[in-house]
């Protein structure tokens, strides 16, 4: 990738390529940013499947990142908007507190893990777990997802305008689901709810937010716990 | 002649004795299995069948109270930019704030630091209070993700990725509705009053592979000024010491099956996972098959009791220990100033283990507002440092006497055993033999 052009604004961007530079300088560098600092805007090249790129990041920074990550980018975001102009591994955005993170790709398994804020888009497809033990993090996924996505899933909402696997929302405590294709089965507990207004109304929030404008709330169905496990019953052991 | 057939006493069975009878009758009536807290109840090998030699013509002591017996450990010293340095090696386990009222909790911290030690948060994340009241807080990092943030793993002094823990080795949390108060709830992002099953495997990674590379990205997040512990129970322990060396941790916490929880299956603590005594010596092995003894430190719970049992942990290759139960005995766990309101529980101080009910009349193991303020946090806390100082002095006047000027300097060499079990689970000789079980040939 030729980034002469990102250079050539360096001093509004600062770039870390990853293939020259090690991880800990970017992290440490994000890491160091003050409050209220106008040095907000990173740009990361030749990102090469690195691990742990951008986590931790604690304030309203900008990272641009061109390729695609391995594990955990942008770990426990709070506040930043991260974007992947290429696809991420596993558990990307996990337990993000607040702030947008944007896979351009796919997305692998675990993403957006025990997520408590923020929104995370991923315009491609989500592998298995997505939105696992999620509690009140956002998830839009403009693609399908895999199996078990959602599962244990506390607070929050997942969209997904594509399909969603195997075991759908099992487990789950209050999040909510919102499924525009088929579903391939439900999980333990989980079950179709009616689409009410306010339903109807946060999803159009929420696709506004994820920059989806071609499709109606009304096309999607919305799925929660029937919450039958919330409290130990012995003539529920099957349903595990 | 006639014959009178003499009297014979009724004879229970060995199989079905008392207690296995009432438990089925226990399951027939209410059909559920038996949830507590505590470790195993069961009599396994343990500290108590090891004895030190002392000093002898071939080894002189140190005398007590003149020559110096250093106690303090480090802690974290592989990777982590701010080492954990403690004055006694004796710590204190995780144990949750929701598991734990909140005053038990301040008493935890309110001791570990009097004493110069460590305190560790549990499933459910960490409140001000014992951050405030810990001078040295280890965050645990448990698959639940209860109350886990970025500003807490930063403001900890080092973080412990739980696998496991000896009571349930494989096995979840369990925080029943009860003590579910508005709280904890808060806390954990869930509904007041459901019962709360936290997960057993981690969400986001499987396998060691995948965990180095989470240690990675705690590590990032940090600033790599944290320890990283990782945290086991008594399974395998020589692969899990040595896989949680691979992934790149800092301290491996090994808990054996005495290893107390907040709530679980009896079935499961009574029949999973192995005594501390089997654990000590092959993760030992595997630190020192690694090259890694000393350098990645072993943290050893699970039924230590005394200084004693400090010392034979330490003198079987362990760094350190932490304890749980016996923390909540020394503030008041269990005592029998209660005994009236253990009474009315259908138990007896020394036994009461309902601790998920939430009922503790000594206001430890509850959510509870009026139980909890049975527990003077400040007075509990003065409690538990007697206690660790207690502990810390025994385990000092054993190693004297076994001629040592620091608790780590403890050797296989100066124990024995009592029984054949003890002498094969620690590998040390059967008391007034040179015979090891499996050593040796046969």
């Amino acid at each position: 990738m030729d980034i002469s052009v990102n250079r050539e604004s360096l001093e509004a961007m600062r770039v870390f390529d990853l293939a020259t530079t090690p991880l800990r300088e970017l992290n440490s560098a994000l890491h160091a940013i003050a409050p209220g600092t106008n040095d907000t805007n990173f740009e990361v090249v030749n990102p090469r499947g690195s691990h742990a790129v951008a986590v931790g990041i604690d304030q309203p920074v900008t990272v641009d990142v061109r390729g695609s990550v391995g594990y955990y980018c942008a770990g426990m975001n709070d506040g930043g908007t991260v974007t992947v102009h290429g696809s991420a591994g596993p558990g990307v955005a996990e337990n993000m507190m607040s702030g947008t993170v944007v896979i351009e790709g796919d997305a692998s398994q675990y993403a957006g893990a025990t997520g408590r804020g923020g929104l995370l888009v991923i315009k491609g497809n989500a592998a298995s777990r997505c939105g696992i033990s999620m509690k009140g993090i956002d998830i839009v996924v403009h693609g399908s997802i895999g199996h078990m996505s959602a599962f244990m899933g506390q607070s929050g909402h997942l969209v997904v305008l594509g399909d969603a696997g195997d075991a759908l929302g099992d487990s789950l405590y209050e999040a909510k689901l919102f499924v525009r294709g088929t579903v391939k089965s439900l999980g333990a507990d989980c079950i179709e709810k009616e689409m009410r207004s306010e339903h109807r109304e946060k999803l159009a929030e929420l696709l506004e937010r994820a920059g989806v404008t071609d499709v109606s709330p009304t096309e999607f169905k919305r799925y929660g716990s029937a919450r039958k496990l919330y409290n130990f019953n012995i003539d529920n052991a099957e349903a595990y | 002649m006639s014959y009178h057939n003499p009297y014979t006493p009724p004879r229970k069975s060995a199989t079905f004795d008392d207690y296995t009878l009432a438990e089925i009758r226990r399951a027939a009536a209410t059909g559920i299995y038996d949830i507590r807290g505590a470790g195993t109840k069961r009599k396994v090998p343990h500290f108590d069948d090891l004895l030190f030699l002392g000093a002898s013509i071939s080894r002189y002591p140190l005398e007590g109270y003149r020559e110096k017996c250093d106690t303090t450990v480090v802690l974290g010293s592989r990777f982590a930019k701010r080492p954990i340095t403690l004055k006694t090696p004796i710590t204190i386990a995780g144990m949750s704030f929701g598991a734990l009222s909140g005053n038990a909790k301040e008493a935890l911290g309110r001791g570990a630091t009097i004493a110069g030690t460590s305190t560790t948060t549990g499933d459910g994340g960490m409140t001000d209070e014992e951050r405030g009241h810990s001078q040295t807080l280890v965050y645990q990092y448990l698959p639940s993700r209860y109350g886990m943030n970025p500003k807490d793993l930063r403001r900890a002094d080092a973080i412990e990725v739980v696998v496991g823990q000896g009571a349930k080795p494989g096995g979840g949390g369990m925080l029943l509705g009860q003590k579910i108060s508005d709280r904890v709830a808060n806390m954990r992002n869930l509904p007041k009053g459901i019962d709360q099953r936290s997960a057993c495997r981690h969400p986001d990674w499987t396998g060691p592979d995948d965990l180095e590379i989470k240690i990675l990205e705690l590590r990032e997040i940090t600033d790599w000024e944290k320890p990283i512990y990782v945290k086991v129970g008594g399974a395998r322990p020589y692969y899990d010491t040595a896989l949680a060396v691979k992934a790149g941790a800092d301290v491996v916490v090994l808990d054996g099956m005495q290893g107390g929880t907040a709530a679980t299956q009896d079935v499961f603590i009574e029949n999973v996972g192995m005594p501390t005594l089997a654990c000590i010596r092959p993760a030992v092995q595997a630190l020192q098959d690694l090259g890694m003894h000393r350098k990645v430190q072993l943290i050893i719970s699970g039924g230590v009791r005394s200084g004693a049992d400090v010392a034979k942990a330490l003198a079987l290759g362990a760094d350190a220990v932490a304890i749980g139960t016996a923390a909540l005995v020394a503030i008041g766990d269990n005592d029998p100033h209660w005994e009236e309101e253990y009474q009315k529980l259908g138990t007896t101080a020394g036994a009461y283990d309902d601790w998920h009910e939430g009922k503790d009349p000594a206001g430890i193991t509850t959510q509870d507002p009026e139980l909890m303020k049975r527990l003077d946090p400040i007075a509990a806390g003065r409690r538990l440092a007697n206690y660790l100082k207690v502990m810390t002095l025994e385990a000092q006047t054993i190693a004297r006497a076994c001629g040592k000027n620091h608790l780590h300097n403890l050797e296989p060499e100066d124990l024995v055993a009592l029984t054949l079990e003890a002498s094969a689970m620690a590998q040390v000789p059967l008391a007034g033999t040179s015979w090891i079980p499996g050593k040796g040939g046969f």
